[in-house]
């Protein structure tokens, strides 16, 4: 680890990975995960839970968490919509691979219906901020919901939508093992995305927005345009996710994507940590490990108090309720700056002074 | 004509009592600036505090009432010392984020306490008979609920104009800095803006709870309001009461007339089609107050 840094040209600063040091490690972390499915079958048993299944989730939420940073975390615009975004991204292609489309075609076009959605719910973000954005989306999550559940000539209705597996060529993505390469695919390509975007002009013109639209608009950034953009990509992304996930659990029902998905969406990424792209991925691993590693404590309490898994799924909502809050109030800059912190704590060590 | 009326009056009952959720919510983020999703649970965590009090310890429901309004008061004190009070200044993500995580907590409180299924109030408060009003039907818990949620709509009006505690309360909802140097304590309004908000969202809840029995679906009352307030404008109490009771009517005859087209449930996201539309036309509803940004 490097004491400090020391840089000769701006393409050197510019670098995303700036020192040897941590372009050792992203290769080590590259080859671990590549490696990881190989060896998952014993620490699944060892667990007692599916890691890869876990792993899975994990990487197709990385995805739309990224989509979602980009826009709240980036951009500042609160969206409470991500996740009906994610059903109609889900179903534009479960619907699109029952007509018979390839995987290959269907999922970009899930990407870009999901960004037409969410460009038209966007639409009165040029006018409304903050709470009343927030506001709207919330509407538009209900409607979108309603027309998921409602619209059954399309959407199968409350009995679902089978999905096939995904498949390119011959090769069929049936299992999670195949499956978690797709992911790791898609998920790498996401990060690579927003880390890459954020350091563009359109990703100033971005944190611009944010940070002081005004200023923004007086040196020349169009507030409208950068605002339809954020939400464009931002729900292609979300999309992306939603038609892995539909691929991945192929069968597919409204119930899945609920105000609650939203709201898991936005507190994936404040714990994690808002307008940082290592954030997002903190914090879905803490959000969708939480709740599996949950269920230990609850199968070992079973002996003292059987009902536990009775009132189970309110636990955990109660629990994830708390560790928002308690987020919010003590680290509300999330897990990447708590991460930070911590190696800035030891990269002097043990002469921090 | 006559079932056009029926639907208007009815939907005028449950729009009171939305012009009284709202009316919490609007006082909440007037003097506060918070926007509060958690209101729709202090509707649940009332409506299930007295019928647990009155079904199940069998405490006079005149008690029992008496005692819910306090609980819900403490609640409101307690939630915004310990989890409100720390938000302020932080961003509106946080500050949002942060009431759903209130409303999850409470609302997984509940179902692990109560359980999910419908409990209703036994013995009965309200007959359910169903009394003549000219051409429509009404039964006698409507009337009762419409004249109680009217009454504490008309109290807390009276509190705010002319007594001493509610026009510091408005005065801090004008301008913090100014309020605190006329020696009001900011502080004690923030509480009390809490514990009314939440009292009368549980006074709303054992309302509702005495029509239709109560379940977990009563905290969709908390996501009924946005409509609400929207129409009205956030900011104005007088606002939230005429938006409460405009989105219980509209809902209730846009149900009925659209579920034909559209496949049922039109009742649970007309007013969110009312909101967007009034989003897009009329940002700070009939009574807010306009947001002017000079460059």
């Amino acid at each position: 680890m490097p004491c400090g840094l020391f840089f000769e040209t701006y393409q050197k600063d510019e670098s995303i990975f700036p020192t040897w040091w941590l372009r050792i490690w992203m290769i080590a972390l590259g080859i671990g995960l590549l490696v990881f499915p190989f060896v998952a079958q014993p620490i699944s048993d060892w667990m007692g839970m599916n890691m890869l299944n876990m792993f899975n989730l994990i990487l197709i939420y990385i995805v739309g968490a990224h989509g979602l940073n980009l826009l709240t975390g980036y951009t500042g615009q609160i969206s409470l919509g991500h996740g009906a975004f994610m059903g109609v991204g889900a179903y534009t292609a479960g619907i699109l691979a029952n007509m018979g489309w390839p995987f290959w075609l269907a999922l970009p076009m899930a990407g870009f219906m999901t960004a037409a959605v969410g460009m038209i719910f966007g639409v009165p973000s040029l006018r409304l901020r903050g709470l009343y954005l927030a506001i709207a989306t919330l509407a538009a999550q209900f409607i979108l919901d309603y027309a998921m559940r409602n619209w059954s000539s399309l959407t199968g209705g409350s009995s679902g939508l089978t999905v096939p597996a995904a498949s390119i060529g011959d090769f069929t993505f049936d299992s999670d093992f195949k499956f978690y390469f797709l992911a790791l695919a898609l998920a790498a390509l996401a990060t690579l995305y927003l880390k890459n975007i954020t350091r563009t002009r359109t990703g100033r013109a971005f944190v611009a927005v944010r940070d002081r639209y005004l200023s923004a608009e007086v040196i020349g950034v169009n507030l409208f345009k950068y605002r339809i953009m954020s939400f464009g990509i931002s729900s292609f992304m979300v999309g992306i996710a939603g038609g892995l996930w539909a691929y991945y659990i192929t069968i597919i029902s409204d119930e899945h994507f609920t105000m609650w998905l939203s709201v898991q969406y936005l507190a994936m990424i404040i714990v994690g940590g808002l307008g940082s792209v290592l954030g997002s991925i903190y914090g879905v691993v803490f959000m969708v490990a939480l709740p599996e590693l949950l269920r230990l404590p609850a199968e070992a309490l079973t002996n003292v108090y059987p009902d536990i898994f009775v009132i189970f799924s309110s636990l955990r909502e109660m629990v994830f309720g708390v560790i928002v809050i308690i987020f919010l109030i003590f680290e509300p800059d999330g897990l990447a700056a708590r991460w930070h912190t911590v190696r800035a704590y030891w990269k002097l060590w043990p002469f921090s002074y | 004509m006559q079932d056009f009326l029926q639907l208007m009056v009815t939907g005028l009952v449950i729009g009171s009592v939305y012009a009284l959720v709202a009316m919490g919510f609007a006082l909440i983020y007037k003097s506060t600036s918070i926007i509060n999703f958690a209101q729709g649970e202090f509707v649940l965590v009332g409506g299930y505090i007295c019928w647990w009090l009155y079904t199940m310890l069998g405490i006079p429901i005149v008690w029992s009432f008496m005692l819910t309004m306090l609980i819900a008061v403490a609640m409101g004190v307690v939630l915004e010392r310990l989890v409100l009070r720390p938000m302020i200044g932080e961003p509106i993500i946080s500050v949002i984020m942060i009431t759903i995580a209130l409303a999850t907590v409470l609302k997984s409180l509940v179902t692990i306490l109560w359980g999910t299924q419908i409990k209703v109030f036994t013995p009965a408060i309200f007959s359910q008979k169903a009394i003549h009003m000219g051409p429509i039907l009404i039964s006698e818990v409507y009337l009762w609920t419409f004249g109680f949620a009217f009454l504490f709509l008309g109290v807390f009006a009276a509190f705010f104009k002319f007594t001493r505690v509610g026009i510091s309360m408005r005065a801090v909802a004008n301008d913090q800095q100014v309020a605190q140097s006329m020696g009001i304590s900011v502080k004690k309004v923030f509480a009390i803006s809490w514990s009314i908000g939440a009292l009368v969202s549980a006074v709303g809840g054992l309302l509702v709870g005495n029509i239709n029995g109560i379940n977990i679906t009563l905290s969709d009352f908390g996501l009924k309001v946005f409509p609400a307030v929207i129409l009205g404008g956030l900011d104005s109490i007088g606002g939230a009461i005429i938006g409460g009771l405009t989105i219980g009517i509209l809902e209730n005859i846009m149900g009925s007339y659209l579920d034909v087209y559209l496949g049922g449930g039109v009742k649970e996201i007309a007013p969110f089609i009312v909101l967007i539309i009034i989003l897009m036309v009329k940002p700070y509803g009939l009574f807010g107050i306009k947001e002017i940004e000079r460059v």
